[in-house]
């Protein structure tokens, strides 16, 4: 079979990133609602809250080991299939990776001892105080990690002169110009992503009436409040992070808006097609938006595509990434916005069978969005791994053998999420929340049934 | 001293403490799944797993440190390490993860298979197996670079006494380090037939252990004499590692302070490890990376140590609380708590 290196690096890579970034999503965004509920447990005095954060740790303890080893596989894969790329990384961009590194080691350290102390302090607080350097740590992950593709959108803190990097200025590499944007919209989509998975949970379980009620009620409010404010705050950032394209890195915009000529009061257009002349046909259109969103501004001028070389143009398929990941966006904030006005008025009720059905689905789409978002930022960039430096097939391996790592890593990841599934349906199913609620919180059971 | 020194000297701790804390976590595998064939587990099986559960993770970040920090210290390691390695480190990769995914799917999962306990015991041998191949190819001779393409030459390399010898060194010094820490554990935990089991598993690996290590200096001087040559003029270094090891064995024979002994262990590879990795100096990769020519530009290297002396300030004492709370509370160990 005819295959070549550059592409099945960016396949294996692809395909470890895809299923690396569910997990890395849920690692950086579990801790801090396994922190918040047993913080309003504490506050409230509600053993409900407290079984939420044990039963989320629970969990996580596993979503914890697959992002573990998953993260391992991509740490050490750069290097593998883009030996030539982390050659230069190594010079530039190392110190992010290396800070990574010692973020997740202060968050695993806690993270063992987090889990396996719920009951050996005296202090209440004590034992939630271990919880915040797991947050930080899982949190400061993301900054770091985050730094480092955005360098490779936005090289900067260094010069080269005669192939050799001279003037490097490893902070000014850290903190390139896209990097606030983007941590910020890195930071808020997976606290959004997993409270929704988080409520998902919770919906699907009052939809199966199986009890323990009021427990479930209790995790989707205070889920579904942190969904509406993290998901503006990650359209904010968002839109922040489209403006710095706007600004520094035109051809990415362009090719998500699909603007092929430079134009003022430009349009904004949604989904649609392209025809066999490269016009765009059925699409929606919102007059002078793209001008707004770029620049706030309806007459401003926005960059197209034609500025950019031919060969330096990222793929146009990113349009609908792009469209897609904004779209559950909106989503997101639509559904947790009506949750919370139906809970105000004690008519309606707000845990009716569509507004669960729709609770059930943010979730699942929350997490596609971040899949189509970083497949957007990944594609945008192209062809480059460091914009402007390095093209992607300069940067790849050139052993034969990588195919057979290809399957061999398709095989690990289909083991792993086969298992992983497995052990979260039995985890939960043979200790169900009524059975625990039983066994160690007899006092709550009353209350529980009126 | 030079930033390349103190690079290299900090990376070679992370990986002597990588040795240390997973030869713990892989001995312990082989021997619950030995002890489980034998039908001896109902005697280990709740030491080792009380003791792995709250530090696996920790383990494994080690490993991951000295991968980033070589990189960031040495950026051409990426490119000769990464382009030979692919297919040895991917499938200590895979190994890496069938491991990983064992503490998560077996202990916090379901009771135990024996399809899974099988491979966490292999995996234990196997993982540290495949590791071993970046210090066999290290002494040089096994990779080639042609038209700026570098690969690795698999039939020197799975033909070379060296590389066989380095694996069964690794395998011999696993069992070895992590028999001796279980005998220090099972007297914390005060459990009589574990500690005997476990003290006299230890008083067994100790010979081969010893016997892999002189075959492998045999076998290296054939290999790359220059390193053996540098060993030698070292011997003072490796005569401390050979002293540590009687004390280790008479304290382990008596039957008696075992937290000595294992630190007597501790010191053994220490000397021995690091005499054998200052031989190495100047290369990294011999003759392809040579350690000042190959070191990352000097603003890096300045911000990459002062980031790793304020990391070390935030993990010692964290790392010294997560000791106190599971590895030296002895009502923990005993399993009360």
């Amino acid at each position: 079979m005819e295959f070549d290196t550059v592409t099945i690096s960016r396949l294996i890579t692809a395909m470890t990133l895809t299923f690396h970034i569910i997990f890395a999503t849920l690692g950086v965004g579990v801790p801090l609602f396994i922190s918040l509920a047993e913080f309003i447990g504490i506050k409230k005095k509600d053993k409900h809250y407290e079984l939420l954060a044990k039963r989320w740790a629970r969990g996580f303890v596993i979503t914890v080991a697959i992002g573990v080893v998953t993260g391992t596989a991509i740490g050490l894969q750069l290097s593998l299939v883009w030996p030539n790329f982390m050659q230069m990384a190594g010079n530039v961009i190392a110190l992010p990776l290396f800070m990574e590194v010692f973020a997740f080691f202060f968050e695993a350290i806690f993270l063992g001892i987090y889990l396996y102390t719920w009951d050996r302090f005296k202090g209440k607080y004590t034992h939630w105080l271990i919880s915040l350097p797991v947050v930080i740590g899982a949190g400061m992950s993301a900054v770091f990690i985050t730094t480092v593709n955005s360098f490779m959108n936005s090289p900067d803190g260094f010069t080269i002169t005669n192939g050799e990097f001279v003037a490097v200025n490893p902070i000014e590499a850290m903190l390139n110009p896209s990097s606030p944007t983007r941590i910020a919209h890195v930071l808020g989509g997976s606290y959004l992503t997993v409270a929704a998975i988080l409520a998902t949970i919770a919906a699907i379980a009052l939809l199966r009436k199986k009890g323990a009620a009021d427990y479930h009620k209790k995790a989707l409010k205070m889920t579904v409040i942190s969904m509406l404010v993290f998901s503006i705050l990650t359209a904010v950032a968002g839109d922040t992070s489209a403006k710095y394209l706007a600004e520094h890195q035109t051809e990415k915009l362009a090719a998500a808006e699909w603007l092929f000529e430079t134009e003022e009061n430009a349009d904004l257009i949604l989904f649609g097609w392209l025809n066999e002349n490269n016009e765009v046909v059925g699409e929606l259109r919102i007059p002078g938006f793209l001008s707004f969103l770029a620049h706030g501004d309806f007459m401003s001028e926005v960059t197209g595509l034609e500025v950019t070389p031919e060969d330096e143009r990222p793929p146009l398929v990113i349009h609908y990434l792009f469209d897609l990941m904004v779209s559950i966006g909106f989503f997101l904030i639509g559904i947790s916005f009506l949750y919370l006005v139906l809970s105000k008025f004690k008519r309606w009720n707000v845990h009716n069978k569509f507004m669960l059905w729709m609770l059930a689905l943010s979730g699942p789409l929350a997490m596609l969005a971040v899949e189509f978002g970083w497949i957007f930022a990944e594609l945008g960039r192209q062809p480059w791994i460091v914009r402007g430096y390095m093209t992607v097939s300069e940067a790849a391996t050139s052993s034969p053998y990588i195919l057979h790592m290809f399957f061999l890593f398709l095989a690990l990841y289909i083991v792993l999420g086969t298992l992983f599934v497995i052990t979260l349906r039995k985890l939960f199913k043979d200790n169900p929340v009524e059975l625990e609620l039983e066994k160690h919180y007899p006092e709550l059971e009353k209350g529980d049934k009126k | 001293m030079s930033y390349e020194i103190v690079g290299i000297t900090v990376l070679w701790l992370f990986l002597y403490g990588y040795v240390i804390v997973a030869s713990i976590d892989f001995g312990a595998g082989f021997f619950a799944y030995y002890a489980k064939v034998t039908k001896r587990d109902h005697i280990i099986n709740q030491i080792i797993s009380r003791y792995l559960s709250p530090v696996w993770e920790v383990t494994n970040v080690f490993l991951v440190f000295f991968f980033v920090g070589i990189v960031g210290f040495f950026p051409s390691t990426a490119y000769y390490y990464g382009s030979a390695l692919l297919v040895p480190a991917s499938f200590a990769i895979i190994l890496l993860a069938i491991r990983g995914s064992f503490y998560a799917f077996e202990n916090y999962g379901s009771k135990q298979s024996n399809v899974y306990m099988f491979l966490y015991g292999a995996t234990g041998l196997l993982i540290p197996a495949s590791l071993s191949v970046a210090l066999t190819v290290s002494e040089g001779g096994f990779i080639k670079e042609e038209n700026g393409v570098v690969s690795l030459k698999y039939l020197e390399l799975f033909t070379s006494p060296l590389a066989w010898s380095i694996v069964g060194l690794a395998i011999t010094a696993i069992l070895f380090i992590s028999a001796s820490f279980l005998t220090y554990y099972a007297s914390r935990a005060n459990d009589k037939p574990a500690l005997n089991l476990v003290r006299r598993w230890s008083l067994f690996w100790a010979t081969p252990t010893i016997i892999m290590a002189l075959t492998t200096m045999i076998f290296l001087g054939q290999h790359n004499q220059r390193h053996f040559d540098n060993m030698l003029d070292l011997w003072w270094v490796f005569g401390l590692s050979m002293g540590f090891f009687l004390i280790a064995m008479g304290l382990l024979y008596i039957g008696r302070n075992y937290g000595t002994a294992f630190i007597a262990i501790m010191l053994q590879f220490f000397f021995a490890f690091f005499g054998y990795g200052a031989a190495q100096y100047p290369y990294l990769l011999d003759p392809y990376i040579h350690i000042e020519s190959s070191v990352t530009n000097e603003s890096m290297g300045l911000a990459l140590i002062i980031v790793f002396i304020g990391g070390l300030l935030m993990l010692i004492p964290s790392l010294i609380l997560l000791m106190r709370l599971f590895l030296f509370n002895a009502d923990y160990a005993k399993g009360k708590k």
